[in-house]
C-alpha cells in the first residue's frame, strides 16, 4: 500500500470539500500485541466481555472527567466544526468531521446512558455498543490528532481531544489498544525514553555532538549529561539525540546556555520530554511519565527546568506537570508532595520554562547575541504547533506562544513572512502526525492529513520564496520531513526555531 | 380542560427546574482533572468572565466557526430572548416597567425567531455536511420551535386569544389559586401544550448544550496551571497512596 500513498491535490480555491463516506473505512493502525498491552497493565487482548467492559469504564470515566460529561450532552450538532479538521479536509470522509467523530461515542453514550437514548434510539442517534462499532472506534479514534482546532470553532468549546482520549482509554480497558502508542509509553518506562536509547548511547551521542560543534566553530560547548547541581534541567523530546532536523536545535540550546554562561544537564533518567500518557487519555500513564522528571529534578538538585522543542511534551509541562508533579507554582501550604519540589526551584523563573522563553529573554536582556545575517539564504515562515498553540502559553501574556518564537526568528533571521492567517496562531492546522499517529502504518492518512498546512506553505513558497518552515514541535519536523517530498518540496525545508538560532548565535565573546 | 393544562404546566415545571438543576449539580460535582482551556486563554477570573459574557452574547466562537450558523443561531437565540421577556407580561401583576417597553419588540422578534430557525433548518437540509450529523431529533426540535412561534404568532394576528384571561390562569397557578384558561382558542391549546413539551424535553435534550456552556473546562478554565497547583480530589489520591 505504502508505494501507492499520493498527496490529495491542492485545492484551487480552498473550498471545503463535498464528503465522500466510507473514504477511510477500515484504516487501522497496527493493534497492540499482548506484552505491549501487558508491560502496561491492560489486558493483552480483547477480552470476552468486552461490551460490559467498555460500558462501565464509559461511566467511569464520565465521573471522573467533567468535560466528558459536557462535552457528551452539550453538542447540538450545529456544523461549525464540520470543516476545521485537516483530516477531514484532506479525505473528506464525513465521520473524519470533529461532530461525526464525537458522535461514534455519543451514540453508544446516549444508549446506555441518557434516558431518550434508551427509550427513543433511533429518534436521538443511539447505537447499540457492537463488534462493528467497536472497530470504528479503533479506526476513526486513531485518525484524531487530538490538536484541538474543533474546539476552537465550538460555541461550547467541545474539545474532541477529549473524547478521543476517552475513546483510547476505553480501548486499552478492554485490550484494543494501539501498537505504536503504547509500545512507545513501554520503552519510556523500561529505558527512559521514546527511541529506547540506552544510557550509554546517550553519552556517546553527546560526546559526538560536542566534537562536531568545536569542529564547526573551534568552541567548547557542552553538552553536560547528569550533572549534580547543575541551575538547568533540560527536558527534551529524546528525537533531539539524534534524529534531523531535531538535532540542530539541540545544538541551538546547547549554544544559547553556553553563550549565557548558564549551567545545565540532561538527565540519562528523565531523557524525554514527550509523553504519550496523553495521546491514550491515561491520566495513570500521564502521571507515571511525568513522575521520572520529578525524580531527576529531585536528585539533581537543580533550580529550573526548562523544556525543548516538543508541542505535546509543552502543553504536558505547562499545563499538567505542576498538577501531576508539583513542577511550578502556588501549591498549597499543606501540600507536602508538592513544596518538598517547589522549595528547591528558583521561582524568578517560571517553572517550567520553554526554551523559547529562555532563549527570548536573554535575547531581550541582551545576554546573547545573534547576527540575523547568518541566515540570510533563508526565506522562512513558521508553522504553529497544534499544542503550543491552543494547550499552553508562553511568557505573562496571552498568546506569548505565538508571539515569543516569532520574535526569537526575527531576532535571528531577516527573511521572515507570515502563512495565511487562517492556518496560523489559534487556527494552526496540525502537521497530520500528530496525537500518536506518527507511525508508517498511518502514512497515507498522514500525508492526507498533511493537505491544510501543505497548501498554505505553496502559497507562500511560490509568492514570496519561502524556502524554510520553523516549527518547535518534534513530532511536527519528523512529519513533514517524511510528507513535504509527497507535495513536491524538499524535506530539508523544515527545521526548528533553535537552528536558526544556533545558525546565528555569537560564541565566545562574553 | 384548565385541570389538565394546570397539571400539565406543573409536571413541566417541575421537570424543567428539577432536571435542569441536576444536570448542573451533576456537572457541578465532576471533577475537571487537568487544566485544559482552549488558549490564547485568560489568565484571571475576570478575563474568564468576560470570555464567557462575549460567548454567551455574541457567540464568539460560533462567529469564528461558521458565519451562516452564526448568523441564524444568534437571530434566532436573541428574538427568543425578546419574546421570553415580551411573555413575563403573562407572569407579572403589575407589569415590570421594562417587560412594558419589550412588547412591541417581541412580536417582531416572534417573526425573526421562525428567520433564524427556517436558517437553520435549511443548512440541516442543503448543507451535505450538516444533513450528515443531523439526527430525526434534531429536525423535530426545530418543528417544534417553530411550530411554538408560528401558533404564537397566530394568537397575535388571526385568531386573537383572551390574554386576561390567560395571565389570571398562569397567575393562579404560581400562587396555587387555580383560573379557568379561555376556552375559546384551539391554537391556544396547541401553543401551550408545546411549550409545555419543550420544557419536558429540554434537561433530557441537546438543550442542555446551555447550562453546559458554563461548565465546558475548555471556556471556563483560566489560564494559570503554572502559577496554581490545580489537583482533583480523585487525583490527589494517587499523592496520597505515594
Amino acid at each position: 500500500m505504502a508505494s501507492e500513498i499520493t498527496a490529495p491535490p491542492y485545492r484551487v480555491i480552498p473550498i471545503i470539500p463535498a464528503i465522500k463516506p466510507g473514504a477511510m473505512e477500515g484504516l487501522k493502525p497496527f493493534v497492540a500485541s499482548d506484552k505491549i498491552q501487558e508491560a502496561l497493565g491492560y489486558p493483552g487482548e480483547l477480552v470476552e466481555d468486552w461490551k460490559e467492559r467498555a460500558i462501565a469504564k464509559m461511566g467511569e470515566l464520565l465521573t471522573k472527567y467533567r468535560s466528558l460529561k459536557v462535552y457528551l450532552d452539550a453538542c447540538v450538532h450545529c456544523g461549525a466544526c464540520s470543516d476545521k479538521c485537516h483530516y477531514f479536509i484532506g479525505t473528506q470522509d464525513p465521520k473524519n468531521m470533529p461532530v461525526a467523530r464525537q458522535d461514534l461515542l455519543r451514540s453508544v453514550y446516549r444508549r446506555y446512558f441518557t434516558i431518550p437514548g434508551k427509550l427513543f434510539p433511533k429518534l436521538v442517534g443511539a447505537r447499540d455498543l457492537t463488534k462493528e462499532v467497536l472497530d470504528e472506534w479503533y479506526s476513526y479514534y486513531h485518525q484524531c490528532s487530538e490538536c484541538r482546532r474543533c474546539s476552537v470553532f465550538c460555541p461550547y468549546g467541545i474539545d474532541t481531544a477529549e473524547v478521543t482520549m476517552a475513546a483510547r482509554e476505553i480501548l486499552d480497558s478492554v485490550g484494543y489498544g494501539q501498537k505504536y502508542a503504547n509500545e512507545i509509553i513501554g520503552k519510556v518506562h523500561k529505558i527512559g525514553n521514546n527511541l529506547g536509547l540506552p544510557g550509554p548511547a546517550l553519552t556517546d551521542t553527546l560526546e559526538g555532538l560536542e566534537e562536531d560543534v568545536k569542529e564547526d566553530t573551534g568552541i567548547d560547548v557542552r553538552f553536560p549529561l547528569d550533572v549534580q547541581g547543575a541551575e538547568v534541567l533540560l527536558i527534551t523530546p529524546s528525537a533531539d539525540f539524534f534524529a534531523e532536523p531535531h538535532i540542530d536545535s539541540l545544538v541551538g540550546y546547547a549554544k544559547v546556555f553556553h553563550a549565557a554562561g548558564i549551567s545545565w544537564t540532561l538527565s540519562s533518567k528523565a531523557s524525554e520530554g514527550g509523553n504519550f500518557g496523553l495521546f491514550i487519555g491515561s491520566y495513570d500513564q500521564l502521571r507515571k511519565i511525568a513522575l521520572r522528571i520529578r525524580e531527576a529534578a529531585l536528585e539533581l538538585g537543580v533550580k529550573r527546568i526548562v523544556v525543548g522543542e516538543c508541542g505535546h511534551a509543552w502543553r504536558v509541562a505547562y499545563s499538567f506537570w505542576n498538577t501531576l508533579t508539583g513542577i511550578g507554582d502556588g501549591a498549597d501550604p499543606a501540600d507536602r508532595f508538592a513544596l518538598m519540589l517547589q522549595k528547591q526551584l528558583d521561582h524568578r523563573y517560571k517553572q517550567p520554562s520553554h526554551i523559547c522563553e529562555v532563549t527570548w529573554d536573554l535575547i531581550q536582556r541582551q545576554a546573547i547575541t545573534l547576527e540575523p545575517e547568518a541566515n540570510d539564504h533563508l526565506v522562512i515562515t513558521f508553522h504553529d504547533s497544534c499544542n503550543v498553540a491552543r494547550g499552553s502559553r508562553m511568557g505573562d501574556m496571552m498568546g506569548g506562544q505565538f508571539e515569543i518564537p516569532r520574535s526569537i526568528i526575527r531576532a535571528a533571521a531577516n527573511h521572515f513572512v507570515e502563512m495565511n492567517e487562517g492556518t496560523t496562531r489559534e487556527k494552526t492546522f496540525c502537521c497530520g502526525g500528530g496525537g500518536g499517529l506518527l507511525t508508517d502504518d498511518l502514512m497515507d492518512l498522514r500525508v492526507k492529513g498533511a493537505l491544510p498546512r501543505m497548501e498554505a506553505l505553496k502559497e507562500v513558497a511560490d509568492r514570496d520564496k519561502v524556502n524554510f518552515m520553523a516549527t518547535i514541535c518534534a513530532i511536527c519536523k519528523t512529519q513533514f520531513t517524511k510528507v513535504l517530498p509527497y507535495y513536491g518540496f524538499n524535506m530539508r525545508m523544515v527545521g526548528g526555531v533553535h537552528q536558526l538560532v544556533s545558525n546565528a548565535i555569537k560564541l565566545g565573546d562574553k | 380542560m384548565s385541570v389538565l393544562f394546570a397539571v400539565i404546566f406543573y409536571v413541566a415545571a417541575l421537570c424543567l427546574v428539577g432536571g435542569v438543576g441536576y444536570r448542573i449539580y451533576d456537572y457541578a460535582r465532576t471533577p475537571a482533572p487537568l487544566v485544559i482551556p482552549t488558549t490564547p486563554a485568560p489568565t484571571t477570573g475576570g478575563g474568564v468572565a468576560f470570555r464567557m459574557f462575549r460567548e454567551v452574547v455574541f457567540f464568539e466562537s460560533l462567529f469564528k466557526g461558521s458565519l451562516w450558523t452564526w448568523a441564524f443561531g444568534w437571530i434566532f437565540h436573541l428574538s427568543l430572548a425578546l419574546v421570553l421577556m415580551r411573555h413575563l407580561r403573562y407572569f407579572t401583576q403589575p407589569v415590570w416597567s421594562w417587560v412594558d417597553m419589550v412588547q412591541p419588540f417581541g412580536i417582531y422578534a416572534g417573526l425573526s425567531m421562525i428567520l433564524g430557525l427556517a436558517g437553520l433548518w435549511g443548512r440541516r437540509i442543503f448543507v451535505d455536511r450538516v444533513r450528515y450529523i443531523s439526527t430525526p431529533s434534531d429536525h423535530l426540535m426545530l418543528g417544534l420551535l417553530i411550530l411554538i412561534a408560528i401558533s404564537g404568532l397566530s394568537m397575535k394576528f388571526l385568531d386573537h386569544v383572551d390574554v386576561i384571561g390567560v395571565k389570571a390562569f398562569f397567575m393562579g397557578l404560581m400562587v396555587f389559586d387555580w383560573q379557568p384558561l379561555p376556552t375559546t382558542n384551539g391554537i391556544l391549546y396547541i401553543h401551550l401544550s408545546l411549550v409545555a413539551a419543550l420544557m419536558i424535553i429540554f434537561p433530557f435534550s441537546k438543550l442542555l448544550h446551555a447550562p453546559g456552556l458554563f461548565f465546558s473546562p475548555s471556556r471556563v478554565m483560566p489560564d494559570n496551571p503554572r502559577e496554581k497547583r490545580h489537583v482533583s480530589p480523585w487525583a490527589a489520591k494517587m499523592e496520597a497512596e505515594k
